[in-house]
């Protein structure tokens, strides 16, 4: 971990960066905000370690807890909401078994997160599944799509 | 070539081409007579992916197109040329773009947004020379003055008088900013303007930071539009290596550059003074104006913050002169606005039109109405800051002046359709959840209010909504509005405002423990018809929950206690069997 928090701080160094472009980075490195990567930047840079969590969570890009292998990213904008994004939501929420606070499965494999807007308004509604846009989406879809990257790791095991 | 285009599967469709052409043997003639473009977004998302194929200047546009259906038109239209007829775009695509004016977007969707040169032989940083290198700074402002040119991003604030202010700063030090950071749900319009033609949104700027006497920029843009980013920044880095960024722009002493600062997904940071905040690496949190930006902003020094489509304009008016400009739109709104028309609408996607055109023309004409024949309820405007306008007001003209006297503001230049199966009181509920989300915390009126506010339009939609409830989101609404710091305390009422007022009846049915439009899951149902189902199973395997029993071709039914509503069988029962109430 050290060895990138090094090239981070170095990099952030030379492009005049700041404590949100230091956390972007952490974030992108580890998938989320690791407490002790924040506690060896601050230390390195002499500021209090509480600056950063306080922008860690200002913003909603940033997570201060691992997040699964899978990554879905369901849209919540207007154009999504009213074509029925919240109940393609609640599906979803319901096979991968997570409650309503949850954002991850307890193995690890999915985490489910809803963003406010991908932009993407004319394919309503939008679900994100590992970086690749479904637009349109149905229930059904999505839940085969999920069951079929279930089916593919349990043949690897 | 957008976002739209790419997850509708433009990629694909383009190496299918690039093969097939290869393939067939045209290769040798690939170089000569056969190019091909990667374009913008060219607005009519809906009918992505849409190729267009010119031979000897005849053209001819396919819309849905597939990867597989791409060795039939390289077959028939390339080689024999005879167009293949049931595949090319028929009357919805040209009525789509007849009522439209397009200036921002006239280059979007024809233009390569990656090539530098294909941008600058179509008169490129022709602007940004002229000014340079011939034209006072006081006279650059005078321009934009007289062509009325009013701020895209929603407030409508004269940019030519915003420039002028920062000009007339005597500090050494000044900034320009480019916001990019398009917070309202349902809007696209600067992703698309950044994606389709990122060489405008950099000569404005240009022009702008020489008008007020600015060396460096920003453009502050989310992090969630990774197409707008790259191509930004690939924009950027062939602007300055042609010398258009950096040290003494077209040999003149005139120094200028700019960096990419990207958004952390905040949407208040669209508030110019919390997205200063964020610049500098802090929390968005904005505060109270004045001193206003130009006056004291980035770092303290004197500040410009402008919209994406507001810096898109500039080169064109400088282009085609202030006049030219000021002759569409009405008095106080001139030029043309962009707007992102989506929801319930058959021809959802990206417009321009001039200022003041009634939103019927928008709905009907250019958007071709409602999705499958239903009832359309409302136009809302404006995002989370805006209101709605109902069916029986779409002649409203679509100006800042009209939408505002009707409760809805232009605002950034989203446009959402609700049709009949929308329920207004959830909408309202919608836009409150995200403004309380969004709310930074820093003024108690927005963060305390808004929760407040919430907490109540929560009760009315699971049917315990108390006597009095209506009159109490209007109480607060006001108080809110007329005590909250920056323009997301002042504004995020406005869609609870602006459906009361003409959807009065909805909140009412819902006190009563009905929701007309069937949204509301704490206050519906799901059952089976018996007369329609076929027992198919298909509702079966799709219930996540596991509510619904019953054996093949006999009448299967919905267990009300373990049912949650997620409608998965409504939307899969081809014998529309399943209903709800």
């Amino acid at each position: 971990m050290e060895k990138t928090l090094k090239k981070i701080l170095k990099e952030s160094i030379e492009n005049e960066g700041n404590l949100i472009s230091i956390l972007q980075d952490i974030e992108n490195a580890f998938g989320y905000i690791p407490e002790e990567a924040v506690n060896w930047i601050a230390g390195k840079l002499d500021i209090n370690p509480s600056r950063f969590f306080g922008i860690a969570t200002f913003y909603s890009q940033f997570h201060l807890s691992p997040r699964g292998k899978n990554i879905i990213t369901a849209c919540c904008g207007t154009a999504c909401h009213v074509k029925g994004s919240e109940r393609l939501i609640d599906g979803l929420r319901k096979e991968l078994g997570l409650s309503a606070n949850e954002e991850t499965t307890k193995d690890m494999e999915f985490t489910l997160e809803k963003v406010n807007c991908v932009g993407a308004c004319s394919i309503a509604p939008v679900v994100i599944i590992n970086r690749k846009v479904h637009g349109k989406s149905a229930s059904d879809k999505l839940l085969k799509e999920i069951r079929s990257i279930r089916d593919a790791k349990s043949e690897n095991k | 070539m957008g976002t739209g285009g790419i997850a509708a599967g433009g990629a694909e469709v383009i190496n299918a081409f690039r093969t097939e052409l290869e393939a067939s043997g045209i290769k040798a003639a690939v170089s000569e007579n056969c190019s091909m473009h990667k374009v913008g977004c060219r607005g009519l998302c809906a009918k992505d992916v849409l190729v267009d194929v010119i031979i000897n200047n005849n053209k001819t546009t396919y819309q849905y197109v597939k990867p597989d259906m791409v060795s039939r038109i390289v077959k028939e239209h390339i080689k024999k040329n005879t167009p293949v007829s049931e595949w090319v775009a028929g009357e919805d695509y040209h009525n789509f773009h007849k009522k439209q004016l397009k200036v921002v977007l006239s280059d979007c969707g024809s233009l390569d947004p990656e090539d530098i040169d294909a941008y600058i032989s179509g008169k490129g940083y022709e602007a940004a020379r002229k000014i340079l290198t011939s034209v006072k700074p006081e006279d650059v402002i005078g321009i934009i003055k007289a062509s009325g040119l009013r701020g895209r991003g929603g407030a409508g604030f004269p940019t030519g008088v915003k420039w002028e202010a920062a000009m007339k700063q005597s500090a050494k030090q000044k900034y320009m900013i480019c916001n990019a950071d398009e917070g309202d749900p349902g809007a696209f319009m600067d992703r698309s303007v950044i994606e389709g033609n990122p060489h405008a949104v950099i000569e404005g700027m240009i022009i702008g930071a020489y008008s007020i006497g600015a060396d460096k920029g920003y453009v502050y843009i989310r992090a969630e539009y990774p197409l707008a980013v790259d191509r930004l920044r690939k924009a950027l880095s062939d602007a300055r290596t042609k010398g258009f960024l950096g040290k003494n722009i077209f040999g003149t002493k005139f120094n200028f550059d700019i960096k990419v600062k990207l958004g952390a997904g905040a949407f208040v940071c669209g508030e110019e003074t919390a997205l200063i905040a964020s610049i500098e690496g802090q929390r968005g949190m904005p505060r109270a104006k004045p001193p206003f930006p130009v006056y004291s902003g980035l770092w303290g020094k004197p500040t410009v913050i402008n919209n994406v489509e507001t810096l898109a304009n500039v080169p064109y008016i400088i282009r085609n002169g202030a006049q030219w400009f000021a002759s569409f739109g009405t008095e106080k709104s001139k030029g043309t606005k962009v707007f992102a028309l989506t929801g319930k609408i058959k021809n959802s996607g990206l417009i321009e039109v001039p200022m003041g055109i009634p939103l019927r023309e928008i709905i009907y004409d250019i958007g071709g109405g409602p999705e499958d024949g239903k009832l359309l309820k409302a136009v809302q405007t404006g995002g989370p800051s805006g209101g709605c306008i109902p069916a029986d007001m779409l002649d409203t003209p679509v100006d800042f002046e009209s939408l505002a006297k009707v409760g809805s503001i232009v605002g950034s230049g989203g446009m959402v359709v609700l049709d009949e199966d929308n329920c207004m009181v959830n909408v309202a509920q919608y836009f409150l959840q995200f403004t309380q989300m969004e709310s930074c915390g820093k003024c108690v009126p927005c963060r305390i209010g808004t929760k407040r506010l919430l907490e109540i339009l929560d009760r009315i939609t699971k049917g315990a909504g108390k006597e009095g409830d209506i009159e109490l989101l209007e109480k607060l609404s006001s108080d809110i509005k007329a005590a909250s710091l920056c323009g997301l305390g002042q504004t995020a009422p406005n869609p609870v405002l602006s459906t009361i007022k003409y959807f009065r009846n909805e909140y009412e049915a819902h006190l009563q423990g009905k929701c007309p439009a069937a949204v509301c899951k704490a206050l519906l149902t799901y059952y089976i018809l018996e007369e329609f189902c076929k027992g198919c199973g298909a509702c079966i395997r799709a219930c996540p929950a596991k509510a619904i029993t019953g054996e093949k071709k006999k009448l299967h039914k919905i267990d009300p206690a373990v049912c949650i509503k997620c409608g998965a069988c409504f939307d899969v029962c081809k014998f529309k069997a399943v209903k709800k109430e």
